[in-house]
């Protein structure tokens, strides 16, 4: 489904990404660990098509398209959907608004019907008992006044409506107490079926517990490092990322 | 009974001529202004005498005032000599025959904000005969309105048929001798609403100027005035959300609100008038005086306004409460993009005893517009326990754009609780890009943003000019991102 080939990335004049390679299949679950400033949250900004990035080489294609050559919003209507890791404040647009609105633009590029507010609220209201949010909670302000926890409950709520095809998950743990991850745990599992994949960027090994991951990847100063299964998050957890770096500057 | 030739003469004081004859025969008088040209558009309308005594004490105070120069706005001066006071209707014939003659542009705003065919035709002027069937429409309004003694119609109707309703009130809350303006309307208005609501009636469907019978282009000295008598409850709309360009420039409208005990008056307006072109250059200079007075107690004033066009907006609708428990409200959006200039607020005057007022002013400025929130919040030595809260918010949208905040409070009575809070923020890239990425277009996205950011005042809209009020910020703010 993704598949990113030596891909380079600047950020003000700075190499951040110095050439990725990572192949995502459907029905994978991949996880990227490594430590502050190894450009984690880069990368995912990256695929999601946020500005400021200058990609100075490689290539992304996703589902046979170059990712690269289309906007934001062509990509979440392609089905790219990027759960941020500090969601913004958005004043007087209720959640519910955005979300049909967001809904319906990827079903209109879809070429489906749009769906009406009776239809929409139906789906809405199976998916808040997944992240067990109550109903009035559609009516507040996009994540005003909103909890850390909250906010990334939100981000579950709105991938679990807007059912993509492609997860990018930027630290949703952090911030998170147990019973908090837990319900974020369940809704990502919920998604996870054959033809959807799912990227989730993480500090720490605690979320890929209960979100098993197909394949974990160290990223270190800008470069994947070490790849492995599930069994590499654990290590890391016992020894931290020092042997990590120290392997790969040898 | 309308005042004869030799009567408007002896007002004038000055001896009877043939020219004057030929200025009142004529279809429309010569661009200047002197008591002839008064005379002549008061003898055209058919005015009783008393109004045109009115227009000439305005006129001769007028010519004692200095222009203002204090707001935040610029533009070249006018020259009031080179104004056309009174103008024929337009003529079937100048009309366009059909949407293809009309401005593709014009359209193109029509299709964006979402405007049924038919009122698109009725809109650009199209000459049609019956464009639909506002006749009947309107009949059936009007017959509903006169069962429960509610006057409707055109200034210029109520100044013939209740004159003394119209001498009692006009005036009453903004004297000719107000401001500059106020006192160039007096002297040339042209035509606007006439209102009044009897004791304890609530007008059962909103106001507004589409329903009026031959409505004309009231053309650019507009006078409203509307009274709500004791318990009377009625909501006017002012406006519409479509285009509207005129020949002339300079718009001095004057409206005056009078709400006796435990009356209610809620006024709201959409003004979209053009804003010039992208260098800012032939837009419409809206100069306006709008003012409420609270006479009786627990009176209420609202006035809602969604100032979108215009080359220049110099208003500040304002409430004097001088009831006891009288409320009066200001909710306002303005926004400048382009080279729009914007000088807006409202005043809130508290005299009796227990008044509140509400201030919610949402200022918006794109591209190279100017914004600046003007308001007075006056508490007189004897308003006891007067209440207000004032919230002004501005958006700034691109670093080539200004909002400017001018509050001014007087407090003359110690018990008076007075707040105010404003915040200026620029539309942020993490907002937008937030939207985006769930798959909203650039467009549409800051839509939602400045749309969320007025939401506060759009509820205070009656429901389909809140509608068409979302859609209007939209297609402002086109060529704004960026």
């Amino acid at each position: 489904m993704l598949s990113i080939k030596n891909l380079h990335v600047s950020v003000e004049g700075k190499s951040i990404l110095k050439g990725i390679n990572l192949e995502v299949k459907a029905g994978e679950v991949h996880a990227i660990m490594g430590p502050n400033g190894s450009g984690k949250s880069t990368l995912v900004h990256v695929l999601a098509g946020r500005e400021g990035y200058d990609v100075t080489a490689g290539a992304v294609t996703y589902l046979g398209k170059d990712l690269l050559a289309l906007r934001a919003e062509e990509r979440a209507r392609e089905g790219i959907f990027l759960g941020f890791q500090y969601p913004v404040e958005i004043p007087g647009v209720s959640n519910i608004y955005l979300l049909k609105a967001a809904l319906n633009a990827i079903r209109k590029h879809r070429g489906e019907e749009e769906l009406d507010a009776i239809d929409f609220l139906a789906r809405v209201r199976e998916k808040l008992k997944l992240v067990e949010m109550k109903e009035d909670f559609m009516y507040r302000s996009v994540n005003e006044g909103f909890s850390g926890g909250e906010r990334k409950r939100n981000e579950i709520l709105q991938m679990a409506v807007l059912e993509p095809r492609l997860a990018l998950l930027d630290e949703t743990d952090s911030g998170l107490d147990i019973d908090a991850l837990k319900i974020v745990a369940n809704g990502v599992n919920a998604l996870r079926t054959p033809e959807r994949a799912v990227v989730l960027v993480t500090h720490y090994q605690r979320l890929l517990n209960y979100i098993v991951p197909d394949y974990v990847h160290v990223l270190v100063q800008g470069r994947i490092v070490k790849s492995g299964d599930k069994s590499l998050a654990h290590e890391l957890e016992r020894r931290g990322y020092g042997w990590v770096e120290a392997e790969a500057r040898a | 009974m309308a005042t004869s030739n030799r009567e408007v003469e002896e007002l004038i004081g000055r001896q009877y001529r043939h020219g004057f004859t030929t200025l009142v025969e004529a279809d429309s008088l010569p661009p200047g202004l002197n008591e002839d040209i008064i005379g002549a558009l008061s003898a055209k309308k058919q005015e009783p005498a008393f109004m045109l005594e009115w227009r000439l004490k305005a006129y001769r105070h007028w010519l004692t005032m200095k222009e203002p120069k204090w707001a935040h706005v610029h533009y070249p001066p006018v020259d009031f000599q080179s104004i056309i006071y009174y103008s024929a209707p337009k003529s079937q014939k100048d009309r366009p025959k059909s949407l293809d003659e009309v401005d593709p542009k014009l359209l193109e705003t029509y299709e964006k904000l979402g405007i049924p065919l038919k009122e698109r035709e009725l809109l650009a002027g199209v000459a049609v005969d019956a464009v639909f069937d506002s006749v009947s429409v309107a009949t059936t309004f009007k017959d509903k309105l006169a069962e429960l003694g509610i006057i409707f119609c055109s200034f210029s109707e109520a100044v013939q048929k209740y004159p003394d309703l119209v001498q009692k009130y006009l005036g009453s809350v903004v004297p000719y001798t107000d401001n500059f303006y106020a006192s160039l309307n007096s002297a040339v208005f042209s035509d606007g609403s006439f209102v009044y609501v009897p004791k304890g009636v609530r007008c059962p469907m909103e106001l507004s100027t589409y329903f009026r019978i031959n409505a004309s282009k009231t053309g650019q000295f507009e006078r409203t005035l509307i009274v709500a008598d004791e318990g009377a409850y009625v909501s006017y709309l002012e406006g519409c959300t479509a285009p509207m360009r005129d020949e002339n420039q300079l718009h001095a409208a004057v409206v005056e609100l009078v709400a006796m005990k435990d009356a209610q008056i809620k006024y709201s307006t959409v003004q979209n008038w053009y804003p010039g072109d992208e260098q800012g250059r032939g837009g419409i200079y809206n100069f306006v005086t709008k003012r409420g007075a609270c006479r009786g107690d627990s009176a209420r004033i609202s006035w809602t306004q969604i100032e979108t066009g215009s080359a220049i907006t110099w208003k500040y609708p304002s409430v004097i409460l001088e009831g006891d428990n009288s409320v009066g409200e200001f909710y306002s959006v303005a926004l400048t993009n382009n080279y729009q200039q914007a000088d807006t607020g409202t005043k809130m005057i508290h005299i009796g005893k227990n008044t509140r007022s509400t201030i919610v002013s949402k200022g918006i400025a794109a591209g190279h517009g100017q914004n600046a929130y003007r308001g007075l919040v006056k508490v007189l030595k004897g308003a006891r326990d007067a209440r207000n809260y004032t919230q002004c918010d501005s958006l700034l949208m691109g670093d080539k754009c200004g909002a400017h905040t001018f509050p001014y409070i007087e407090v003359k009575n110690p018990t008076a609780k007075v707040e105010h809070e404003a915040t200026t923020s620029k539309i942020s890239e993490d907002q937008l890009y937030y939207l985006r990425q769930r798959g909203l277009s650039a467009e549409d996205a800051v839509s939602m943003v400045v749309n969320g950011f007025c939401k506060e005042v759009f509820k205070e809209l009656p429901m389909e000019f809140a509608v068409e009020a979302q859609k209007l910020i939209g297609v402002s703010l086109e060529g704004a991102v960026g």
